[in-house]
């Protein structure tokens, strides 16, 4: 029964090596697309230049999770060592000056937080994880992991055209172009 | 992979200047796909006879001496372990100094030699960050246990108990709790993002069903699109750039466990950069002595080279080097300070009941690396095998030596005792040799044991320009073998 209506999400081609998927980048970025990705199974090297990405801003996140990080290990040695249960060891005292011995778990909570941080932040950028995608419909999109080199351009770009996309694609070099399909509920 | 733009030349050109050849990452100019079914084929085909030979005994060992061990230990009390007495409370500390250790060196390797673009990391790394996991859930199993009534460790948690009292933040017991936990939380952060492509690759490979479900959910669905690698290789490097100090600063805070203290021979300005390099050192023996044998068994010998043996050599011989000239500082420091006690305490260290310790620790820390400054060494198995195992016996008695022998003389002459460690004791270190044993081997059977993809991202064809320097080779230069080209001459010659 294939009652169910596919919606097209856009073109698949295969380039033969890092070399020709870095070129064939830098000319579906010069034609102007918006939704479209390199796939490969290693990151290539300058690619994102070729495809025009700019910095991941995720040091940004990750600078704010290790201030907070480091705060709240401040908050927590402090309110507890001084506020709220001076604890007097080796007649020490207990107050602001003892700092010092607050900067190793300062440090850690710092660390701790940002690679939390790392973790989330990275996967919110990648908007990941997700169950499925319309590219693991492809035949073929399954040697990404191996030793295949993809561009996909999404039907949803307002520069597709389901003739002229084929034939940019064939033109820089892409082979087995496939109309990835995905099913619409 | 860098291009290196060369200045305009004013030599004569009848000149050529030497260039060393890069160095082959893998040999035999192996295809992406090779590679992808020599790691994978790890775990897809039947694991050989020795898998099951070192997996059955070590999951026995680690039901009976961590399970049982520990069992017999929650349900009878800590008295089991004879920590009557200061010197009986030396044995898990040496154990977890000992384990937390090792697991340094893979962070090492995913960390440091990351920012400091060591490309050889990539087919060791994987590994030696399962160690890295593997030997602090050992590590944590010491402490946890040893504070007396296993069910109230959570009083080292910052929350308040029962009586609303609060941690001691100043002192370094609990400096460790944070940063031991922060280690372990990285470093399995580390391991599994990185890990992410490479799931990846088995979910892609698998035929649909349980397993594929599985490495499925944890490889989050990842497509390895550039927006994608993109914002993956910054997550990388910030955490190799968080976990470099982090590493440092572990060690440094254990240390501090005994630095901060006012005894004899603890009380040392040397001991967090000497304790640096001995985890590194340790870590790297520990490496060494699960990987060579992992890769004859498994044939990764393309990719684990000679060259990757003889790097973590020298990095064995370096920081043996450095952990020799801590003893030595150690003794001169305590010589020089003219005080009593300290050179009375090194005294007892080196002529007294523990000499024998002592002067293990001494042979196979930092005598038996001195092998490597020679080459042949350095090529042959056995005997990097050899050094490894000494190593790594050697950096056990390196903490035997530091705590128990303080211990045996403490202020009090009441604390005085010889160290004899209570058969549970043993059984429970045995235990955890067997238990990093099994998960390392349940590792190799279930996870993708080599780096896929950070492997094939060192092909020198991984490069966009591959191509454009192929075609314009510099005539300037002329080439000279790099290591593993020599050694494959000298073999066929």
């Amino acid at each position: 029964m294939s009652t169910t209506r596919k919606r097209v999400y856009g073109y698949l081609a295969e380039f033969e090596n890092p070399s020709a998927l870095y070129k064939a980048a830098e000319k579906v970025r010069e034609a102007g697309f918006r939704k479209w990705d390199c796939y490969s199974p290693f990151p290539v090297h300058g690619l994102d230049a070729a495809m025009g990405l700019k910095r991941s801003v995720l040091p940004f996140f990750v600078f704010v999770g290790g201030v907070i990080g480091c705060l709240t290990a401040f908050a927590l040695a402090y309110s507890t060592q001084v506020l709220i249960y001076p604890t007097i060891v080796h007649a020490k005292p207990a107050n602001i000056f003892t700092i010092p011995a607050f900067f190793p778990v300062m440090f850690e909570l710092t660390i701790l937080f940002a690679g939390i941080t790392v973790l989330f932040g990275a996967l919110a950028l990648m908007q990941l994880p997700r169950l499925n995608h319309p590219l693991f419909a492809s035949r073929q999109f399954h040697r990404v992991t191996d030793d295949g080199f993809f561009i996909a351009i999404e039907a949803r770009d307002p520069k597709f055209s389901p003739t002229e996309t084929r034939e940019l694609l064939a033109t820089i070099g892409g082979t087995s172009i496939e109309l990835v399909e995905e099913e619409d509920n | 992979m860098a291009t290196t733009q060369t200045a305009p030349r004013t030599t004569a050109p009848d000149v050529k200047l030497p260039v060393l050849k890069r160095e082959k990452l893998v040999l035999n100019d192996r295809s992406y796909h090779w590679i992808t079914e020599r790691i994978c084929g790890i775990i897809e085909n039947k694991q050989p006879f020795l898998w099951w030979l070192l997996f059955i005994p070590s999951t026995i060992i680690a039901i009976v001496g961590v399970g049982f061990g520990l069992l017999h230990l929650v349900s009878t009390g800590v008295g089991v372990w004879g920590n009557t007495n200061r010197v009986m409370w030396g044995w898990p500390i040496v154990n977890f100094v000992f384990w937390i250790g090792i697991g340094h060196a893979g962070t090492l390797i995913s960390a440091i030699l990351f920012l400091t673009r060591q490309n050889w990391r990539t087919s060791i790394n994987r590994a030696a960050e399962a160690m890295t996991i593997f030997a602090v859930t050992c590590a944590g199993i010491f402490p946890a246990f040893h504070v007396g009534r296993v069910w109230f460790a959570w009083f080292l948690a910052p929350v308040p108990n029962a009586n609303a009292i609060w941690q001691n933040f100043k002192s370094p017991l609990l400096w460790d709790v944070f940063a031991v936990s922060t280690y372990f939380t990285v470093s399995l952060i580390f391991w599994f993002l990185g890990m992410v492509p490479d799931l990846a690759t088995m979910r892609d490979r698998c035929k649909p069903g349980i397993r594929k479900f599985l490495y499925g959910i944890f490889a989050l669905g990842w497509r390895g699109g550039n927006r994608q690698w993109s914002h993956y290789e910054m997550a990388y490097l910030l955490l190799a750039a968080l976990a470099t100090p982090l590493v440092l600063s572990v060690h440094s805070v254990v240390s501090f466990d005994f630095a901060t203290s006012v005894v004899p021979g603890w009380h040392t300005t040397i001991f967090p950069p000497y304790f640096v390099a001995g985890a590194i050192f340790g870590g790297f023996a520990m490496v060494l002595t699960i990987m060579i044998p992992a890769r004859l068994i498994y044939g990764l010998q393309d990719m684990i080279t000679m060259k990757h043996i003889d790097n973590m050599a020298k990095i064995i011989l370096l920081t043996g080097t450095i952990v020799g000239y801590a003893y030595l500082m150690e003794l001169f420091v305590a010589f020089y300070s003219g005080a009593l006690y300290e050179m009375e305490a090194f005294k007892y260290r080196i002529t007294g009941p523990y000499w024998w310790a002592y002067a293990l620790m001494m042979t196979l820390n930092v005598l038996s690396p001195q092998l490597f400054w020679f080459r042949k060494c350095r090529e042959s198995l056995w005997t990097v095998m050899f050094v490894a195992m000494c190593v790594n016996v050697g950096m056990w008695f390196e903490r035997f030596v530091i705590i128990v022998t303080t211990l045996a003389r403490m202020w009090l002459p009441g604390d005085w005792k010889t160290f004899s460690p209570s058969a549970q004791d043993q059984l429970l270190f045995v235990g955890t040799i067997g238990l990093f044993l099994s998960m390392f081997m349940l590792f190799l059977r279930f996870l993708p044991a080599i780096n896929i993809a950070e492997v094939k991202w060192t092909l020198p064809q991984s490069d966009p320009h591959h191509e454009d320097n192929q075609s314009h080779p510099d005539p300037g230069t002329v080439e000279h073998d790099a290591y593993q080209q020599e050694l494959a001459d000298r073999k066929s010659s």
